[in-house]
């Protein structure tokens, strides 16, 4: 079954190394829907957070070509792990005065905030799991959308990290489909907006 | 202090040593016998440092590539990574096949190649060539050095990277500056490459339920590959395949693992594969795959492989499981102590399963779809050239090849009797490698007969090596089967193209006068009682001359690889051999 497939992978922080990720996926043909890149708690380990779409296979697959990277320490797949994830989006809507009120009423529904504002337009600065990010855009739409940015999602799963990643061990054995924790819900993401983009 | 200036002060009485004497110092440490290369602009100051040293052996070869594949061929029989030291930009990019070839079929080899100075990447200078970027997905890993101290150690980490888990290339781009820059000439040891480790024996687990899936079939096959030979694992194979009476059927790359005239053996299977082998496999209730990444030219068209098997499948590499197929037991591990586990679990049982129907079947088989091939008045057929040179070589004698129909050939009639005696193109499929890979495994091996079968197309690809061969005295023979055309692709166009024979045929040189002109020995042979004689005489006078010999042999144009199974069809699919008898 195709799934968006949330990847955490922690890099050695060197040139190339953003490199040799994106090259892993173009020449094996996997399709990255988001991908994030940032700094952790260890200044030499960068942090990649990567969506990918496909079936377990495609999944295992990207998970196994991504451990054989030298520069490549550990690889956390989060599908089936309770997580928390986030991006953020800038939007900058068409705002006559007359509509700035109902603008600014769906972005506290949304716990987003407003950034900018002039005489015509507002910037809403939001931000969530991507479902929600896409909710907001799609409200603003009927407002004209005049210019956005999105970042990638970045996604962390909940609880201790030695209890929900397995730490990296070339000896270990992968079988498709296994799901040694027990959550199934991929969308398990008790997010504080969760019940407002069921709605949606 | 600029590059320039800092070049300028260490070309004088240094104190210290440099980066380029950095180089050598470790390439020895790693006891490095023999490096395969060519100098220009930006590798000079490390061939300066060669020259200095005075202690390490290196070939000019006569093109990058086929220093590359020297070096492959001196990995492929020795099991320790080849070196190849080339100069920036055009020197470095053409590395690209050699390694890509070498990333393909898991041979470890260490590139070292120059590159323009630091302050000046980036900008288009004179041979730069951004070779991180070109080689990142035809190596293991690759590097760019950005100070003279991080030589030693990443030198020490390059090597064993290559030949540690699953082996392959590994580059190490040296700018000017790094080359030149001062240090300390340390020897060090190779730092963990982030801690891990490469993987051994199997998970208990998945040893227990390989056991119980063997213990259970009926009609089980091991099929072995290329990593078997990297393990070193050729005597637990023969063991677990005797101690349960298990056929083996062998791929292109794991020839040698087996004995091909083992009464267990199936031959190669895929494509040019033996009929039993294919029939084996598609018969088969359980596959041993061991060392072996299930490509396409094994496994035909993928759905219809195997259909009823669950597949065992023990890789060194966890990415090669379940890539192509899903396995019903994975196991990640060094085929070595893995078999070990499961020979040792098997004798354990008390009672082996009977698979003498299963045998019996596989007879019928053998018997039914036999190798062979029509012999022919007067002429020369490639088979027979291959017969004829497996004879006269020894257990542990080397075979190298090109690509194409010789190949195929080469796989199918030589009699493998030892593991690390054929050199061959496989993944990859590079035609031009065979020259260039004899010469590196006989100076890898000086006394073993190294014999190069090779095809007047492929040849012809990397013939500036004769130069080499002769200058260094390598003394490798050669049979060039001479249909002049390049046989592989006239074949898919007699079969599948209606005959239309579109830029296939060659006008190839008298390939015996070539080594002649070059300084090596050369003869013509073109008819069948002329063949063994030639042989012998090739053999003979390489060995007394200590020269390269080449015989340029008249074959026919027209024989076919068969068995073949047609490309996208199901491996039962496939074309007979047309035997004396059919």
């Amino acid at each position: 079954m195709e799934r968006l497939n949330p990847i955490a992978v922690l890099v050695r922080n060197e040139p190339g190394v953003l490199a040799r990720v994106a090259g892993l996926f173009t020449r094996r043909g996997f399709n990255i829907i988001s991908l994030a890149v940032g700094e952790t708690e260890d200044p030499l380990v960068s942090r990649m957070s990567v969506v990918v779409s496909g079936d377990d296979a495609v999944r295992e697959q990207v998970v196994k070509q991504l451990r054989r990277l030298v520069d490549v320490l550990r690889v956390d797949d989060l599908t089936r792990q309770p997580r928390v994830e986030r991006g953020l989006a800038l939007i900058k809507v068409k705002a006559p005065p007359e509509r700035r009120g109902e603008i600014v009423e769906l972005a506290n529904i949304f716990r987003a905030a407003i950034t900018h504002v002039d005489p015509r337009a507002l910037v809403v600065e939001v931000s969530g799991n991507s479902k929600k990010i896409q909710a907001m855009i799609e409200m603003m739409r009927p407002f004209g959308i005049i210019e956005m940015a999105r970042t990638g999602q970045i996604v962390m799963a909940r609880g201790r990290r030695e209890a929900h990643g397995q730490p990296y061990d070339q000896n270990q054995n992968f079988e498709v489909g296994s799901d040694p924790l027990g959550f199934a819900d991929p969308d398990d993401d008790d997010d504080d907006n969760t019940n407002l983009l069921r709605l949606k | 202090m600029n590059a320039h200036a800092k070049e300028q002060k260490s070309a004088y009485p240094r104190s210290r040593a440099t980066g380029a004497d950095a180089v050598i110092a470790s390439l020895k440490a790693q006891g490095v016998e023999v490096i395969f290369g060519m100098v220009g602009g930006q590798i000079m100051p490390v061939y300066d440092a060669l020259h200095r040293d005075g202690g390490l052996k290196h070939l000019i070869v006569g093109h990058e590539q086929g220093g590359a594949h020297m070096a492959e061929g001196f990995a492929r029989v020795t099991g320790r990574p080849g070196v190849v030291m080339t100069t920036s930009g055009p020197g470095a990019t053409n590395l690209v096949t050699g390694l890509a070839d070498a990333m393909m079929d898991s041979t470890p080899v260490v590139a070292i190649t120059g590159q323009v100075s630091s302050h000046l990447l980036g900008n288009d200078a004179f041979q730069e060539a951004d070779m991180r970027g070109i080689t990142m997905p035809i190596t293991k890993h690759n590097y760019q050095l950005t100070n003279a101290d991080q030589v030693a150690p990443v030198i020490a980490q390059a090597f064993q990277l290559a030949a540690t888990g699953r082996p392959g290339p590994v580059l190490i781009d040296l700018p000017r500056d790094v080359a030149v820059g001062e240090t300390e000439i340390m020897t060090a040891v190779a730092a963990a490459v982030n801690g891990r480790k490469a993987p051994r024996a199997g998970h208990p687990l998945q040893i227990e339920r390989a056991l119980g899936l063997i213990k259970a079939a009926r009609q089980p096959v091991i099929l072995a590959g290329g990593g078997i030979i990297h393990a070193g694992a050729s005597a637990q194979l023969k063991e677990l395949a005797e101690c349960l009476d298990l056929p083996v059927t062998t791929t292109l790359m794991g020839l040698g693992c087996f004995p091909s005239r083992h009464r267990l053996s199936l031959g190669m299977p895929g494509m040019h594969g033996t009929g039993y082998a294919n029939l084996s496999l598609h018969n088969s209730d359980v596959i041993l795959c061991v060392g072996c990444r299930l490509d396409d030219r094994v496994t035909g068209k993928l759905e219809a492989f195997a259909p009823q098997a669950r597949i065992i499948h023990v890789d060194v590499d966890a990415s090669e499981i379940g890539k192509t197929l899903a396995a019903a037991v994975p196991i990640v591990g060094d085929a070595k102590p893995v078999l070990e586990a499961l020979t040792k679990g098997a004798r354990a049982w008390e009672s082996r399963p009977d698979f003498s129907a299963w045998h019996k079947n596989i007879a019928t088989w053998k018997a039914r779809f036999p190798m062979g091939y029509r012999a022919k008045d007067g002429v020369i057929l490639p088979q027979q050239v291959v017969e004829r040179v497996s004879s006269l070589m020894g257990d542990t004698d080397i075979v190298v090849t090109g690509v194409g129909q010789h190949q195929m050939f080469t796989a199918q009639y030589y009699d493998f009797r030892a593991p690390r005696t054929l050199v061959t193109s496989g993944g990859l499929g590079t035609m031009g490698y065979g020259l260039p890979a004899a010469i590196g495994a006989k100076l890898a091996k000086p006394g073993k007969n190294v014999f190069l079968i090779d095809g007047d197309g492929s040849f012809l690809m990397n013939i500036q090596e004769l130069t080499t061969a002769v200058r260094y005295r390598v003394p490798v023979v050669a049979a060039v089967l001479k249909n002049a055309h390049l046989g592989m692709v006239r074949q898919w166009q007699d079969m599948f193209f209606e005959q239309r024979l579109s830029q296939s045929n060659l006008e190839p040189p008298d390939y015996d006068k070539v080594a002649q002109a070059f300084g090596a020995l050369g003869r013509r042979v073109e008819r069948p009682e002329e063949l063994e004689p030639a042989l012998r005489w090739a053999m003979k006078e390489a060995r007394a001359k200590q020269l390269p010999v080449i015989l340029d042999v008249m074959v026919d144009p027209e024989e076919p690889v068969l068995p073949m199974v047609p490309a996208g069809a199901a491996n039962v699919d496939f074309m007979p051999c047309r035997t004396e008898a059919s």
